[in-house]
């Protein structure tokens, strides 16, 4: 069954993008992340422009996130503490983001920029995730010691000052650190057009020494109030949030992050990173190949936007 | 359905005023045509359409029909391969092509009439008037008008080759032009000619109106005309989405 939307001018099979966004919306669930990095090349892949996708699919991961973020907060499992404060780094880094990207865009490099940040951000996460991960469950095989504490923090990390402390996470931590997190991953949710989950629940276990319960509700907080901003200034600014492409894929989207809680309670944290670090690799080997493969057609066609 | 009815009359309204004030031959009229739908209409269940164009010639001829779509600016970048990875690197603006067009007609081009009476009136891919803004080598100018056409053909939106207008009998002629569901939206210009002994002796233009109709109409207009509204909609449906799934699923 095919549908017209209205945004993005083309028709699309509408069981097509609910299986889409069941499997981005599972992946949310299980990991926090938002799957923007799978689910924006897909829909440019299946014909949707390029600026329609990134700001429809911001739109359609509230409904995910939030869904999600709910769940999390039915178990106490979001410090929202923690949240806001990176949240004020989050929306200082995304304005930043944006007057980047509109530079980009006008010289012709966004999508190599976008590339080659999912390149090496996915590439760098992956790896670290990976041997951290499969350390760790090679350690709880040999011995059935609990892992110790999180909130060993680096010295400069420790000597940083305006301490604060996050109790529903237990670390006590300058709030310039979650702060600066949130910066970052602004500047890179305005640039690749992404929730930032995948860089977002790394820096919280290994920066901040977040516990990986709280990572993921905190992490869909973020992601939910991040998303709002980005499709309301979307909608106002260039009309390209197709609500009707948005609502299918929610659709989908919701179901799956149901199923992907209920997933990430039957796994331990490590086991969770490591599927997460495989997930994150796989992209990024995908993209690396794309860029090193000669193009079918050397000569691309755009609108003056870009 | 108000707007539907509207917008079909203004186009059928369009159309006649255009074939009154065609300037007519001293001749009989020697081409007559007209399209089955001077409206394609891109309601939710769009998934492309098919407009017949039909008409009738006098005495012996041929037909070439043109379709062409409103103009539009084209950027065309082309990658160079720098320490391994594609780049884009030289870039050039094509201010004026149309955003979609179609060439059809009763035998090859060639047989026709010379390339010089196809140039002055745009017919076919290698006569349209693609000129890049700037100053650049002819060669250049040639590479990057043939990736453009190259891009819009696998668009689907040109035509990759010459659509065929077939004769009933001696005087009656068909084509069926095709609109993809990724048609741009505008007013379209169908140009009929008739040639005979290698020159244009009659010609006739009609309009047709590509338009969104009905929710998807509604839809569009809403995002434009008040942006700050439809924002805060889509967040607010995307909000209540994520509440009601998490609440209704939960048990389950």
């Amino acid at each position: 069954m095919d549908i017209y939307f209205p945004i993005a001018e083309l028709s699309l099979n509408v069981f097509m993008l609910l299986g889409m966004g069941i499997g981005v919306g599972f992946l949310s669930g299980m990991f926090g992340v938002g799957g923007g990095f799978l689910l924006t090349p897909l829909l440019i892949l299946i014909g949707v422009p390029h600026t329609v996708a990134v700001s429809t699919h911001a739109n359609q991961l509230i409904a995910a996130s939030f869904s999600g973020a709910l769940a999390q907060w039915r178990r106490k499992a979001v410090d929202i503490r923690m949240g806001v404060v990176m949240l004020i780094g989050g929306l200082a880094g995304s304005g930043v983001g944006v007057w980047i990207f509109k530079y980009l865009t006008k010289i012709g490099q966004i999508e190599l920029v976008i590339s080659l940040s999912f390149v090496i951000v996915l590439g760098v996460i992956g790896l670290l995730m990976a041997f951290e991960s499969v350390r760790s469950i090679l350690r709880s095989r040999r011995q059935k010691t609990p892992k110790p504490r999180a909130g060993r923090h680096p010295y400069w990390v420790r000597v940083l000052p305006f301490k604060m402390r996050f109790y529903r996470s237990r670390i006590y931590i300058s709030v310039l650190v979650p702060m600066a997190v949130g910066a970052g991953v602004g500047v890179l949710v305005a640039i690749m057009g992404v929730g930032g989950g995948f860089v977002m629940v790394p820096a919280m276990i290994y920066i901040l020494g977040m516990p990986t319960a709280v990572v993921t509700g905190t992490s869909l907080m973020e992601i939910t109030i991040v998303t709002m901003n980005v499709t309301f200034l979307q909608a106002l600014s260039t009309q390209t949030v197709d609500v009707v492409l948005a609502l299918v894929i929610m659709t989908g989207g919701v179901v799956g992050a149901q199923f992907g809680v209920k997933l990430s309670d039957k796994l331990k944290g490590e086991q969770i990173r490591a599927l997460l670090a495989l997930l994150l690799l796989t992209v990024a080997a995908k993209l690396l190949v794309d860029l090193v493969v000669p193009p079918i057609d050397l000569y691309s066609i755009s609108g003056p936007l870009g | 359905m108000s707007r539907h009815r509207l917008l079909a009359g203004l186009a059928l309204a369009l159309g006649l005023a255009v074939l009154a004030t065609a300037p007519e031959p001293a001749r009989a009229q020697q081409l007559v045509a007209d399209l089955s739908s001077h409206l394609v209409a891109v309601t939710t269940g769009f998934t492309g359409a098919n407009v017949l164009l039909f008409g009738a010639v006098e005495g012996e001829g041929d037909v070439v029909v043109v379709v062409r779509g409103p103009d539009e600016e084209v950027v065309v970048r082309h990658k160079d391969r720098i320490a391994g990875i594609y780049i884009n690197r030289e870039r050039m603006t094509f201010p004026r092509v149309p955003s979609y067009y179609l060439v059809a007609s009763n035998r090859p081009l060639d047989q026709i009439a010379s390339p010089g009476e196809f140039a002055r009136q745009e017919i076919g891919l290698p006569a349209l008037h693609l000129n890049p803004q700037g100053a650049h080598p002819p060669a250049l100018d040639a590479k990057f008008r043939a990736a453009l056409i190259r891009n819009k053909m696998d668009e689907g939106l040109y035509s990759s080759g010459v659509a065929k207008v077939e004769f009933l009998g001696a005087r009656l002629f068909r084509v069926s032009v095709y609109f993809p569901s990724n048609v741009p939206i505008g007013t379209y210009q169908v140009q009929v000619y008739l040639f005979k002994n290698g020159v244009i002796s009659s010609a006739q233009t009609t309009p047709l109106v590509v338009s969104k109709i009905g929710l998807s109409a509604d839809i569009y207009e809403y995002a434009h005309r008040d942006a700050l509204a439809y924002g805060l909609i889509a967040v607010l449906l995307a909000l209540a989405a994520g509440w009601a799934a998490g609440t209704f699923l939960r048990g389950a």
